[in-house]
């Protein structure tokens, strides 16, 4: 894929015998001819640094998953969680305790990684050691398969999600993107693809992997994707470009929506497969997170390849955990922004008086709080949903989209609350401002 | 374990009061929206059954009382319940899917009848027991600012005799009593405001006016004087004491157990928009695709979307609001929260839906533009957003009223 640079300029816009004259202009600027002739008159020299490398046809080196297990066997699944006859917003015991350790996790380590993370535009090690180290990985996979979950964890995985988004978003998603393929494979994966794939996970070198779900292009439509996979004699073919994939470049295997036969589906690719290419895909936030680009060009993967049904079945319900997932990420992200913003408001003077005194001030921080508390609220009921068995599309659906739209607010809300303050890396919440905005748009990554 | 779905035990509950919104009220909306200040008589037979099902038990404590916080309840406290507030906001949503101001006319189910079952003791419960009780709070010169009202009640032997003037008295004229507030020391402040019932005909009461209104037009809202009103002094609610370090948290609890309502009103009439909508919008060949983000669907299908991704929030929170409540957990936040968001939601939707819907939503053929009236005052009556804000604001922020006006 060619990328041409268009610096963000419709393709209608033409320039005028003046602005040919400023583009001539900017070249001059640019040319090392005025230094020379020492014309330059403290004009700066305009330099742009392409963040952006080229396709590595080489991705990260796979471990060779060796294969393993019976062909045709359906395999070992999560029993659903009984459903309770309560309205109930108390945690088990169990998440209880896995959060409190999250929390401190989210608070002590992630956080204070976090603002470096973000300029490095990648997770520091230790933080995801902690992670992996924790089982975070493994919140989605069944006792039977060497994972934590004794039933249907999309609660668990939400609440987890939530906590440690609220010390970073951007490294929460690389944290947790190991752990939405294990859960995939957990959920859809046949006992062979189980076997040969999650003892990887189960072990103490967790692999990294990620879940590709989004592509690039306005309207892309996540139940029609762009990248194709075609039935061949020993498999398949897949051919397209995913985008927005986390630590893409150092995952050794990936899970790759594709259309098959014109319906969706889910693909496990490894990442020494031939035709696969990377390349990091630095965005406006989710830094921390490594985001990148997959080029899949005429990648030749086996008859058992194919993650879950044919159908769209299996596809679709991983859509829809993985906003799940986005959901509570925003949530954890916008609670964030509210206790940072909370004693700052209180904190900060003007007029002789803590701004927090003010209405039009105190009253965005109220909304603030509604909006989260609603978010919080849609996203738990759900996964509550999505962890008994009963159908979570309208659920999930509205926590999206308010999760989306609020989530947005908030950090728009965060940095203005800061004023200048609030523009300048000084303060975490520009960061949140730029994470919050990927809620709305990305498609896979995570999942729960 | 985190669940929020309508708890097992309410869901007969919840078909019952749909059942009753959908053929006993809907069938009223338009009559007693056109005919104002007519008495809707068809919701005597309604309020006996409601009567009749609370005694049997089946309506599992819902209604204007109950909101009462039990606090003497001597069941295990670690275990999680669903109670009377759960009960009483999924009867409220239902009820007002099916018409908001024919609630509100509801005999024994006002506004009044849920301060009584939240502040008077065991005498006084059971002394105005089956008596219609509404509420009389503003005055023409205080709205929000209920610590400075002007209504004054004095002792004298074993009466209280009150003087002044009350407005947007919901169901004032035809409750059997109305629970007024007002204060024993104009120069004590909030600590001196009481509640007291006045019965229908004491002298010195007269109904005013009853007020011509933008929606809830079945729902009589009257303008009361008092003139030297005397009402005996065991009709004094709760303590008689001033006391400055409880202040107006007594008065201020009853807004705990009724917003949620008011937030409930807001749920179920933005309901009832949502519904109807969601139909017109199918026959004119949009139907919301919930795999799909709005803006890969038609305008229309992702304002729809966004609405009712509000309208849910605002459930959420309401049933988070009664969930506490039955828990004997503090709910003021929640409770501000719900009234708030349930409040804005409710205009967001309704209005939104007569947009959506063009001249049918506007025309009195259909209840769409109805609802858009009803809803407004949602948004207002038992606190406005702007108040609700402000105590949210309070409360998360750890501000006094004196450092955050």
């Amino acid at each position: 894929m060619t990328t041409r640079h268009r610096y963000g300029v419709p393709r209608a816009e033409r320039r005028t015998p003046l602005g040919h004259a400023m583009a001539a202009m900017g070249a001059l600027a640019r040319s090392d001819v005025l230094d020379r002739v020492g014309i330059r008159r403290g004009v700066e020299r305009a330099v742009f640094t392409g963040t952006r490398s080229g396709f590595r046809t080489a991705t990260a080196v796979s471990r060779g998953f060796a294969r393993r297990g019976g062909a045709d066997r359906a395999g070992t699944r999560a029993r659903p969680v009984d459903p309770t006859r309560l309205f109930d917003l108390t945690p088990t015991e169990d998440q209880q305790q896995l959060l409190a350790v999250v929390t401190e996790l989210a608070a002590e380590l992630v956080r204070p990684a976090a603002a470096a993370a973000d300029d490095a535009c990648a997770a520091p090690a230790e933080v995801l050691a902690a992670c992996d180290e924790l089982g975070l990985s493994l919140l989605g996979v069944p006792e039977a398969l060497g994972g934590i979950a004794e039933e249907r964890s999309a609660v668990t995985g939400t609440l987890v999600a939530e906590a440690l988004a609220h010390g970073d978003m951007g490294l929460a998603v690389a944290a947790l993107a190991p752990g939405a393929v294990a859960t995939a494979l957990s959920l859809w994966g046949t006992d062979r693809q189980q076997q040969t794939y999650l003892a990887a996970f189960t072990g103490a070198d967790v692999p990294v992997a990620a879940l590709a779900l989004t592509e690039t292009g306005a309207l892309f439509d996540a139940l029609q994707p762009g990248t194709t996979a075609v039935r061949t004699d020993d498999g398949f073919r897949l051919d397209g470009v995913k985008s927005m994939v986390p630590r893409g470049c150092d995952a050794e295997l990936f899970v790759v929506g594709a259309s098959l036969d014109g319906r969706p589906a889910l693909f496990l690719v490894e990442s020494s497969q031939e035709g696969l290419g990377v390349r990091a895909d630095p965005s406006m936030g989710l830094r921390a997170a490594g985001l990148s680009s997959l080029r899949l060009d005429g990648v030749a993967v086996g008859p058992d390849a194919l993650l879950g049904d044919d159908g769209g079945a299996a596809y679709v319900e991983c859509l829809r955990l993985s906003r799940l997932a986005w959901c509570a990420l925003a949530v954890g992200t916008g609670q964030a922004v509210l206790d940072h913003v909370t004693p700052y408001v209180k904190e900060r003077q003007a007029f002789g008086e803590p701004i927090a005194h003010r209405q039009a001030v105190a009253f965005m921080v109220a909304d603030m709080a509604i909006e989260i508390e609603a978010m919080r609220l849609l996203t738990w009921r759900a996964a509550s949903r999505a962890s008994t068995g009963a159908g979570f599309a309208r659920e999930v659906a509205l926590a999206r989209q308010l999760c989306a739209d609020k989530g947005m607010r908030i950090g728009l809300d965060g940095v203005q609350l800061l004023g200048g303050h609030g523009f300048v890396k000084d303060h975490p919440v520009e960061r949140w401002y730029r994470d919050l905005r990927a809620v709305a748009l990305v498609e896979g990554g995570v999942l729960v | 374990m985190i669940s929020l779905e309508i708890p097992r035990k309410h869901r007969d509950l919840v078909a019952q009061a749909h059942q009753v919104a959908l053929t006993l009220l809907r069938p009223l909306s338009r009559r007693y929206d056109r005919a104002e200040h007519a008495y809707p008589v068809e919701l005597d037979m309604l309020a006996a059954m409601v009567d009749g099902l609370a005694a049997s038990g089946a309506s599992e404590g819902a209604g204007a009382h109950g909101v009462r916080r039990d606090t003497d309840r001597d069941t295990d406290r670690s275990t999680v319940r669903n109670g009377p507030h759960m009960a009483s906001v999924l009867s409220v949503v239902e009820m007002c899917w099916g018409d908001t101001a024919l609630l509100l006319s509801m005999p024994r189910q006002g506004l009044g009848n849920s301060a009584i079952a939240s502040v008077a003791d065991a005498e006084q419960r059971e002394r105005l027991a089956g008596s219609w009780a509404a509420m009389a709070i503003t005055e023409p010169g205080i709205g929000s600012d209920s610590a400075n009202l002007a209504t004054t009640a004095v002792r004298d032997g074993d009466e209280y005799v009150l003087n002044g003037e009350k407005i947007y008295v919901t169901a004032g004229e035809r409750a059997d009593s109305v629970v007024v507030w007002a204060t024993l020391d104009r120069s004590r402040g909030r600590a001196a405001i009481k509640s007291f019932v006045v019965p229908k005909g004491t002298p010195g009461m007269t109904v005013d006016r009853l007020e011509h209104k933008l929606g809830i037009r079945a729902s009589d809202t009257a303008a009361i004087s008092f003139s030297d009103c005397r009402i005996p002094a065991a009709n004094l609610l709760g303590s008689p004491d001033i006391d400055d370090t409880q202040g107006f948290a007594g008065a201020m609890a009853t807004f705990d157990n009724t917003r949620p309502l008011v937030a409930a009103m807001a749920v179920g009439c933005a309901r009832a928009s949502l519904d109807l909508t969601r139909e017109l919008l199918a026959d004119a060949g949009v139907v919301v695709d919930h795999d799909r983000p709005g803006r890969l669907q038609s305008a229309a299908a992702a304002t729809f979307l966004r609405l009712e991704a509000d309208w849910e929030g605002a459930r959420l929170l309401m049933m988070e609001a009664a969930w506490l409540a039955d828990n004997d957990r503090p709910n003021s936040l929640q409770a501000s929260m719900a009234k708030a968001k349930a409040g804005r939601v409710g205009s967001d939707v309704t209005l939104g839906c007569v947009e959506l819907a063009g001249s049918a939503g506007y025309g009195e053929d259909e209840l769409l533009e109805k609802w858009a009236r009803d809803s407004k005052i949602l948004d207002i009556f038992e606190g406005t957003q702007q108040i609700q804000q402000l105590i949210v604001a309070r409360r998360v922020l750890g501000l006094s009223s004196s450092e955050l006006k």
